[in-house]
């Protein structure tokens, strides 16, 4: 658990941070998003001390974070960035090993955690440790830089920007391996983006900063449903709304007993890709399976519809 | 076939230069029609080789030092506590630059004396500035992303300088060693008129008695020796940079 407690960080007369408090829950994706300069980069960086706080407390697992030396905090808490910053000098398997190296953690037990981390990245440790970082795709380095930031299995992962730089199909793919990785370390995940949709896809829990204030933190579907400020409405996108709603959502949690015509679908794709299915293919129901393929009923797109609709009690 | 003809060419020049200095009788043939005909075509007045050796020696002995200071020094005004000396540092070591050699040895001759002491000390303050600046461009220029990294991964301040900003400058120091070297070895010839046994002995021996064999031969030994290290250290430079991928 990560306790931000009235945060502020000022440069000069400048107050990049301001006053900003939340709790970020344990085993948890939180997503911060807002436009540039708002001051998400440097509250990320103040979780793990690359940037001090001018004012304000920050708990791990109830400790403060000043309660050991910066650099052992560091080795704790998983740090991804945009750029990914490997090593140019060092191998791929030698990057993978940084913190562990660090922390003075035997070489098998090394060896084996870089094997463990490129195949779960579905990097070949034969073909990629040995490689040096320019000897890879962009997307193959994201990948390594994220499995770096895994290596010493920290609670926490600090992600800014991770997948700026990658082409939207590689970062799909990028996102699906974080979420299963999320569910595998049971890591707790703070990531800085600016893409709405990625943040919808990740999120558990979205917290929108603008001029350095926290606007709105909660889950997605709060803040579609219920935004606090025109900013935030504005960030989601007026005309995206009905679509974000089935973004977040599972078809499983659409379906109705019925039968449908045609290919099925999962019930954990999103109702989104559901509606995708149904208006390309001209059906107005399909069938829905669970992941080994058993029948769980059907969505329709009347239901879809209604649930893509307004909520009552919305402002507008 | 273009790729290797300049390494057979460096071969050749390092097999005449080996030969010339172990058997420079040799090559009198050579050297006798660029003399009158008593005068001697080969330097007479003590062996060729350990001239050279002793010629190498001070430019390596000069260099290491400087390497080792300047090295120290630029490290430490890219730390935060030293970097109120940056300026100060910078224009030591250009001031230094400024001053001719010759100045150089003329001022440590009182302050030392005769033979091999003001010339390391010349050869010395001549090589500091290339290795200093080029550290110094080198350590304030490292990609950011990755200094990032290194301190988001833990690392000390001393663990960031000796695992990342170090090896990733090393292409860049090589280089200014280079250029420090190969000013070392003509600077060196210089050190001959206050009395340091170096090649020079060879070519101020021909200007005295207007032997223009000497002369060259002792030009050319220091003009191979300077090509030489020059290509030597160019390739280290080179599989360094191809190491960090930046090529
Ligand atoms: N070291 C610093 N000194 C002075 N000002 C700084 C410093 N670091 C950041 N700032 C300022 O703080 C503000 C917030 O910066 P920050 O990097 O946190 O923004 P961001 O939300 O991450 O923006 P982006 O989306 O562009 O990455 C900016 O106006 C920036 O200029
Ligand atoms: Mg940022």
């Amino acid at each position: 658990m990560i306790e931000i407690d009235a945060i502020t960080k000022r440069y000069d007369d400048n107050t990049v941070v301001d006053n900003v408090s939340m709790v970020i829950e344990p085993r948890t994706v939180t997503v911060i998003v807002g436009t540039s300069g708002s001051g998400k980069t440097t509250l990320l960086r103040m979780i793990n001390r690359l940037v001090e706080p001018t004012s304000g407390v920050i708990k791990l697992d109830g400790e403060d974070n000043r309660a050991i030396p910066g650099h052992e905090l560091r080795r704790r808490i998983g740090y991804a960035i945009q750029g990914h910053g490997l090593f140019p000098h060092r191998t791929v398997a030698q990057n993978i090993a940084t913190v562990p190296t660090l922390l003075g953690w035997e070489k098998s037990r090394i060896d084996a955690k870089v094997d463990e981390l490129l195949t779960l990245f579905q990097l070949d440790p034969k073909t990629f440790g040995p490689r040096y970082p320019h000897e890879l795709s962009g997307g193959q380095q994201q990948r390594v830089g994220v499995a770096r930031a895994l290596a010493a299995e920290p609670n926490v992962l600090l992600m800014d920007e991770p997948y700026g730089a990658l082409d939207p199909i590689i970062r799909a793919k990028a996102q699906e391996d974080l979420l299963a990785i999320q569910k595998h370390f049971g890591t707790t995940i703070v990531l800085v983006t600016h893409d709405m949709n990625e943040a919808f896809h990740l999120a558990d829990k979205i917290a929108v900063m603008d001029k350095g204030r926290v606007l709105q933190y909660g889950p997605p579907e709060e803040l579609v449903r219920a935004p606090e400020t025109p900013f935030v409405e504005t960030l989601i996108g007026d005309t995206e709304r009905p679509f974000r709603l089935l973004a977040i959502a599972k078809a499983g949690a659409a379906a109705e007993p019925g039968e449908a015509e045609g290919e099925p679908i999962r019930e954990d794709k999103t109702q989104q890709e559901a509606l995708a299915d149904l208006l390309w293919t001209g059906r107005s129901a399909l069938p829905v399976v669970s992941a080994s393929g058993a029948p769980m009923g059907r969505v329709t797109l009347d239901a879809l519809l209604k649930r893509a609709t307004r909520p009552s009690g919305s402002a507008r | 076939m273009k790729a290797w003809l300049p390494t057979i060419l460096r071969g050749l020049l390092f097999v005449v230069l080996v030969a010339f200095l172990l058997s420079p009788t040799t090559f009198e043939p050579v050297l006798k029609p660029l003399v009158d005909t008593n005068a001697p075509a080969i330097y007479n007045q003590g062996s060729l080789l350990d001239l050279t050796l002793q010629h190498l020696s001070t430019v390596f002995i000069a260099t290491l030092v400087a390497i080792v200071v300047a090295i120290l020094l630029a490290i430490l005004v890219t730390r935060p506590f030293g970097a109120e000396f940056l300026p100060l540092s910078r224009s030591l070591v250009n001031i230094g630059q400024t001053f001719p050699p010759v100045a150089v040895l003329a001022l440590a001759v009182p302050a030392v004396g005769f033979g091999e002491k003001p010339t390391l000390i010349a050869l010395f303050l001549y090589g500091l500035l290339p290795i200093f600046e080029n550290t110094l461009t080198a350590l304030t220029n490292l990609p950011r992303s990755v200094m990032e990294a290194a301190r988001g991964s833990g690392m000390t301040n001393f663990q960031r300088l000796m695992k990342v900003e170090l090896p990733l400058s090393l292409p860049i120091i090589v280089a200014g060693i280079r250029l420090s070297v190969t000013i070392g070895l003509a600077t060196a010839t210089i050190g001959s008129t206050v009395a340091a046994r170096t090649l020079g002995e060879v070519i101020i021996a021909g200007l005295q008695s207007n032997n223009l064999a000497f002369i060259l031969q002792g030009g050319l030994i220091v003009g191979a020796l300077a090509v030489l290290i020059y290509d030597g250290l160019s390739a280290v430079e080179k599989m360094l940079t191809r190491r960090l991928g930046i090529a």
